[in-house]
């Protein structure tokens, strides 16, 4: 099985993904997971594809979309991850307060320093307002009253607020 | 759900002072992330205040409830009023409450939240949909325990967090629980 990670950056407008996951299905590619959002207006997607087609195959199916400049895109072959099972906990950071510059590296660098992994991230600025939201995974045994004491810490040294809290999955 | 009458009842002529509006402070003021202090519900200062959220949340459009952190004062008063809303069932009309919490609350629901604090965003937050509250009115100081459900019940939640120093923002569900109202141009 051989895996292709693809990125499309670069100015918004109807018809992008459209025109990526058409040539994307042309080459008898497998779409397997995807991420699109718009930053700062933005158009920013990112695809693992799976199939048989190499890189510069994809590359030159995709060629069309960069062609007027507005678009970059890239392709590069990548292994298959294996999801980890992971024994720890899950939590949603989220710290809010005025925009200045280092709110993320020192937040994300507490989570770091006990060994955490953040899934997903999203921050926003709104006028002077920063918003940081990430989900976390914690390993088991973290002492999470001292990863929250640490958080306040810096959070009050960037004069920002922070809350950690279970994530919670409600089984249906 | 049963409906507590005597907060239903309540208007906001009971206070027996004219509201005035009040500016409203948006994110990152710190009195948004301050929790606020616990009031004497019959202080002239507090009825005043409480006349004033109603009289500010009145004017705002679409606005179904306003902290006193909102305007500026880090106090545990809030007023909501969810009469007009679609999303509403039973609901206690116009009301103010100091010192209140939630003293219970019961299945779970995430549904979108903005908030006037927060103009530029809205985020998925997962709350109770049946809670007990409990708090005391203005003016008289009588205490009041009610049963809110549904809008009511998030309303009520999202005032209760601004009088914690919480926002709905640090609720949200996940990293893509987060939304911009407007695009960046
Ligand atoms: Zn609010």
């Amino acid at each position: 099985m051989t895996l292709h990670a693809i990125t499309v950056l670069g100015h918004d407008r109807p018809g992008i993904i459209a025109e990526t996951t058409d040539k994307i299905a042309g080459l008898g590619l497998n779409l397997e997971d995807s991420t699109m959002t718009l930053l700062r207006g933005h158009f920013a997607m990112m695809l693992v594809c799976e199939g048989p087609a190499d890189d510069a195959e994809i590359e030159q199916a995709l060629a069309p979309l960069t062609a007027d400049g507005s678009l970059t895109v890239t392709v590069r072959e990548v292994p298959a991850e294996r999801a980890e099972a992971g024994d720890g906990s899950s939590w949603v950071l989220s710290v809010h307060g005025g925009d200045r510059p280092g709110i993320v590296s020192a937040v994300v660098a507490v989570i770091a320093g006990v060994g955490g992994n953040i899934t997903d991230l999203t921050t926003r600025l709104a006028s002077d307002f920063y918003l940081l939201v990430a989900e976390v995974d914690l390993p088991s045994g973290t002492d999470v009253a001292a990863v929250e004491s640490e958080l306040s810490r810096v959070a009050a040294d960037l004069g920002v607020g922070v809350t950690l809290r279970a994530a919670e999955t409600d089984e249906l | 759900m049963s409906v507590n009458t005597r907060v239903l009842e309540w208007t906001e002529t009971d206070l027996g002072v004219a509201g005035e509006q009040r500016e409203v402070v948006r994110a990152p003021a710190s009195v948004l992330a301050t929790p606020g202090e616990r009031v004497d519900p019959t202080s002239p200062d507090v009825v005043r205040l409480a006349a004033d959220l109603v009289a500010t949340m009145r004017v705002s459009p679409g606005c179904v409830g306003l902290a006193a952190p909102q305007v500026g004062v880090g106090a545990k008063v809030f007023c909501v009023d969810v009469s007009e809303h679609p999303k509403t069932r039973e609901h206690h009309g116009t009301f103010v409450l100091c010192n209140a919490e939630v003293v219970s609350g019961s299945r779970n629901e995430k549904a979108r939240e903005g908030c006037m604090s927060v103009p530029d965003l809205t985020g998925d937050v997962k709350r109770p949909s049946r809670i007990v509250v409990r708090g005391q009115l203005p003016g008289t100081g009588e205490e009041v325990e009610l049963e809110a459900e549904a809008f009511e019940a998030r309303a009520l939640q999202h005032e209760i967090d601004h009088c914690d120093g919480l926002l709905f923002l640090d609720r949200a569900a996940g990293a893509h629980a987060v939304y911009a109202r407007k695009t960046y141009l």
